[in-house]
């Protein structure tokens, strides 16, 4: 997952994505511009019809198919046709599989939203501050931040989680939240480093503005392409770690996610041996549809904010 | 006759459409010359410098001849310019601070790039040795990394790798921008003593700052919006200016040992026309306090006297 | 370089110290009771028998004990290399029954990482030079790298154990077989590594192309590639300049993503009942064996710091300039 932002003029960043090197555009781009070239980007708009497909089925697929999703009260074990309440089949207990992928890609918005905003959040946090301050602050956020990037974050989370008896979708966000912060607080760090000597910053400090208000009020507005695309980034890597998460069976308890989909349907359904692909299939595909319309969006939003990249 | 440029023009692609930024040059430079190309950002003097080695990403040749040493360089074609580089057209660039490698050494660097063009790094490094006491560095410089040297210690090693294989030509762009006063003087006294040297047989020196050329150059090329203003010897250009860019440009200029509270310093009110549609005749015209009815026809540049061309109506006369 | 590596070595030590701490901490100030929780499972006992066992499980766990007392006596252990009884193994040591799993899971971990990481460097650097190569290589790799991993482990086996039979679709080697030093039972041991390995690789190989890409790209718009260029230096050089510069960040980058292929192994081996760590880990928290599951965690752990270390080693060597005692790229 890592490669795809590079945080650092040289960077390391997950997945090889967004920017080989998001060389922030100081200026502030009109809304005009970026709408402009947003609308002739292929990539952008390919990603974001994607993903409005999917919200789409989120919000719309319950009410549609108004089943409950762990309702066990369907012919089970059917493949997918057209008859409602059929449409992607149905489990080896008889649940409807099409309603419990609409409420999972519900559940798996949610905690990448919130996942990834918190991880956006601290990384925000963490990141203006040591570039802003430098010094004995900047190495001990360093210190702090090498410790948790190197912590594999899942295995923490997996500790926690099983001592846990009922856990929340609420939860599993705000952990995945505090784990995945680290590469973004790097980057951010880089950033503000370099935009740190710039004069419009003397210019600020001259005028007497404290610290904080500065971090908000120039260099964030100045990088807020970057802050953009970043948690756009920590969004996709959200949703990859609830799933893995939910996969091994300390996912939420009660409620639906397409992590829990392929659990039940590896442990208790037994879908692989029997060929029930229409269980595990949709879930799967869902998170990689997501996962991959982010990440290519990213990509895009790279070239209408970076001129450089953009082709004539 | 060393270097005849004629009637070249290079654009700029984007998605707006062309930018015209370098609109029809016709000069020469004869051997030995050190002529300087002066004028404000974005009048085409980097366009000018760059399209002579390397048509660079968005840059797109549209018309004219360049001839060097009476050889035809062919610019727009990548491939072919290859041959001229390195031996008869050289650059120092306005990047010259991260221009090496950081991850290599320098001599090693040096030596892959010259093996790479079919020069032996063997027998040049008696010579490569004795240009970097020159220009004041010590030998072991060869060893280490460029993050080592400091910004006037690289741009000194940029000046020397580039002129390694005595180029015909050699354009400095930029070259003293990023440095402090007392090291423009030495860079600019370098490259003086290539050429007396005859390391360069002449040079092209891109700048925006007139005192470096007053002290390096032989002549003075001035440009505008895309297209020549004036081209004159050091002294004429700086004493006795014929157009009125020029003649604002100079008197823009502080001089020593007099009071700014007597005299205001005079700038040149408003700014360069957008060259993506650039006005029709002398793209002076909407600045300059001497415009009259036939500068909405583009002025000739002309030779009005020995070495010394404008293109002005008011100097060429009406009727030229 | 002495103040590199001091400096690696303090953090993973740290690292380790906290993470061994939370390890420790967590079944003590969780809500619930961790021995409350194996009685459940014990099934109806006479109130004697409840009693005696809640007192040997307490004693096991040294919940009787006072804090530090515990927490020293946790850390004695550690050293040791003790690190409890498994309830799931029937009392079988901890230590052993990781042991016994870790080869399978390094099997999958160690050539997965070095294939992908190798050849999907190799392919972006390729796909950054020719265009065709690119534009079938960018979509492919971000698909990819947008796959969860054990979705891909999922669809793998349907493909070529469930449809087509090619490989089997679970077992560390065939329910028939007794591991023998054979032929035929290394042939098995392969054809049942081959889908776990394979969607490790994929997913690993997607993120590394696409990365390797676009450092190359990024290389070879830099200044030093420009100058090289215009002194009519052939692609050849500058193509081998912009490779060996785009490598560093694409080591550093190992480091960062050996949490996350660690992860991908887990649940891998979860899909495929591959007998490596994931599956112990995965049974140790459906029978709720708490000192299995903090044992992998600080195995694993461990296993991540040490990996770390190891790709520090190899920026050094990569990286010139770390040699010449100043901090090279991204320390």
């Amino acid at each position: 997952m890592t490669a795809l932002v590079n945080t650092e003029p040289k960077l390391e960043s997950p997945v090889g994505a967004p920017s080989a090197v998001a060389t922030v555009a100081p200026a502030r781009k009109g809304r005009g511009e970026f709408l402009y070239f947003a609308l002739r980007s292929k990539k952008f708009l390919l990603a974001m019809g994607i993903l409005l497909v999917l919200i789409a089925i989120a919000v719309l697929g319950p009410m549609i198919d108004g089943t409950d999703p762990v309702a066990t009260d369907l012919l089970p074990m059917q493949p997918p046709s057209t008859d409602p309440g059929y449409w992607l089949g149905t489990t080896s207990f008889g649940e409807d599989v099409f309603a419990q992928f609409a409420n999972g890609l519900r559940a798996t918005f949610f905690v990448g939203l919130l996942g990834g905003g918190l991880a956006a959040l601290i990384g925000m946090a963490v990141g203006f501050t040591a570039g802003y301050r430098g010094g004995w602050t900047d190495e001990i956020l360093n210190m702090l931040t090498n410790v948790v990037l190197v912590i594999p974050s899942l295995a923490v989370l997996i500790v926690i989680s099983s001592y846990l008896k009922a856990r929340g979708v609420l939860f599993e966000a705000v952990f995945i939240g505090a784990t995945s912060w680290p590469w973004a607080a790097r980057a951010i760090r880089a950033q503000t480093f370099s935009l740190r000597s710039r004069d419009f910053i003397d210019l600020a400090k001259l005028s007497g503005r404290k610290g904080w208000r500065i971090i908000v009020e120039e260099i964030a507005p100045n990088m807020s392409s970057y802050l953009f695309m970043t948690f756009i980034l920590l969004f996709g890597g959200a949703i990859l770690i609830a799933a893995s998460l939910d996969f091994i069976g300390l996912g939420p308890t009660g409620g639906m996610s397409l992590g829990l989909m392929m659990f039940n349907a590896v442990t208790y359904g037994a879908a692989l041996l029997l060929g029930y692909w229409w269980w595990f299939i949709p879930p799967g595909l869902g998170i990689m549809a997501t996962v991959g319309a982010l990440y290519v969006m990213n990509v895009g939003l790279d070239e209408i904010f970076n001129p450089k990249l953009r082709d004539i | 006759m060393s270097l005849q440029v004629s009637d070249l023009r290079v654009y700029y692609r984007s998605l707006a459409g062309d930018v015209q930024a370098l609109d029809g040059a016709t000069f020469s430079i004869a051997d030995k010359e050190i002529m300087g190309l002066a004028g404000e950002s974005g009048c085409g003097k980097s366009t000018l410098g760059n399209s002579l080695i390397r048509l660079d990403g968005r840059m797109k040749y549209v018309a004219g001849s360049v001839t060097l040493d009476g050889n035809k360089l062919p610019i727009w074609d990548q491939r072919g310019m290859n041959e001229f580089r390195f031996r008869d057209v050289s650059v120092i660039p306005q990047y010259a601070m991260s221009a090496m490698n950081p991850t290599r050494k320098i001599g090693k660097m040096t030596g892959e790039l010259l093996e790479s063009r079919g020069e032996s790094y063997q027998d040049i490094k008696p010579e490569l040795l004795r240009r970097l006491d020159l220009v004041g560095l010590q030998q072991d410089v060869l060893n280490r990394y460029p993050i080592e040297l400091s910004g006037g210690m690289k741009q000194r090693m940029v000046m020397v790798i580039s002129t390694l294989l005595n180029p015909s030509l050699l354009i400095a762009d930029e070259i003293t921008s990023a440095l402090d006063v007392s090291t423009q003087r030495a860079v600019a006294e370098t490259l003086v003593s290539f050429r007396d040297h005859g390391f360069v047989k002449s040079m092209m020196v891109i700048t925006h700052d007139l005192s470096i050329l007053y002290q390096t150059a032989d002549s003075i090329l001035v440009m505008y919006a895309g297209k020549l203003a004036e081209k004159a010897p050091t002294a004429t250009i700086i004493d006795k200016p014929r157009h009125p860019y020029t003649k604002m440009l100079i008197s823009s200029l502080p001089e020593v040992g007099i009071r700014y509270a007597n005299k205001k310093l005079a700038g040149i009110p408003g700014s360069p026309p957008a060259l993506l549609n650039p006005p029709a005749g002398c793209r002076f015209r909407a600045r300059c306090p001497l415009a009259f009815d036939k500068c909405v026809e583009e002025p000739p540049f002309i030779q009005i006297a020995p070495d010394h061309s404008v293109a002005c109506w008011k100097v060429t006369g009406s009727d030229a | 370089m002495r103040k590199y590596f001091g400096r690696k070595l303090f953090t993973y030590t740290l690292t380790f110290f906290i993470a061994a701490t939370i390890d420790w901490l967590i079944p003590r100030f969780m809500p619930g009771d961790p021995v409350a929780g194996l009685m459940a499972r014990q099934g109806a006992l006479s109130p004697e028998g409840a009693a005696a066992l809640s007192k040997y499980y307490n004693e096991l766990f040294g919940l009787n004990r006072p804090l530090w007392e515990q927490f020293f006596g946790f850390w004695t252990a550690l050293i040791q290399g003790d690190l409890g009884r498994s309830v799931f193994g029937h009392g079988r040591p901890v230590a052993e029954t990781i042991l016994s799993a870790l080869p399978y899971t390094l099997a999958l971990l160690i050539p997965a990482i070095l294939l992908s990481w190798w050849a999907g460097n190799t392919f972006g650097a390729m796909a950054a030079r020719r265009k065709w190569l690119d534009s079938a290589v960018l979509p492919v790799g971000y698909i990819l790298t947008a796959t969860p991993y054990m979705w891909l482990g999922l669809v793998l086996a349907f493909v070529l154990a469930f449809l087509l039979r090619i490989f089997p679709l679970s077992g560390g080697y065939g329910f028939n077989l007794e591991p023998s030093l054979t032929w035929a039972f290394f042939v098995d041991l392969v054809a049942h590594w081959m889908l776990p390995f394979l969607s490790l690789f994929l997913v690993g190989f997607g993120g590394w192309a696409i990365g390797m890409r676009n450092m190359i790209i990024y290389e070879l718009e830099s200044d030093y590639s420009r100058y090289l260029e215009a002194l009519g230096a052939p692609q050849s050089l500058v193509r081998k300049y912009a490779f060996r510069n785009a490598m560093l960040p694409q080591v550093t980058g190992l480091a960062l993503q050996l949490g996350v292929i660690v992860a991908g192994a887990l649940v891998t081996e979860i899909v495929f009942s591959y007998p490596g760590i994931g599956l112990l880990l995965f049974n140790a928290i459906k029978s709720e064996d708490y000192f299995l599951l903090q044992g992998i965690f600080i195995f694993v752990i461990a296993g991540v710091l040490i990996a770390n270390f190891l790709v520090d080693i190899a920026y050094i060597v990569v990286d010139p300039r770390t040699r010449v005692g100043m901090r090279g790229g991204t320390a």
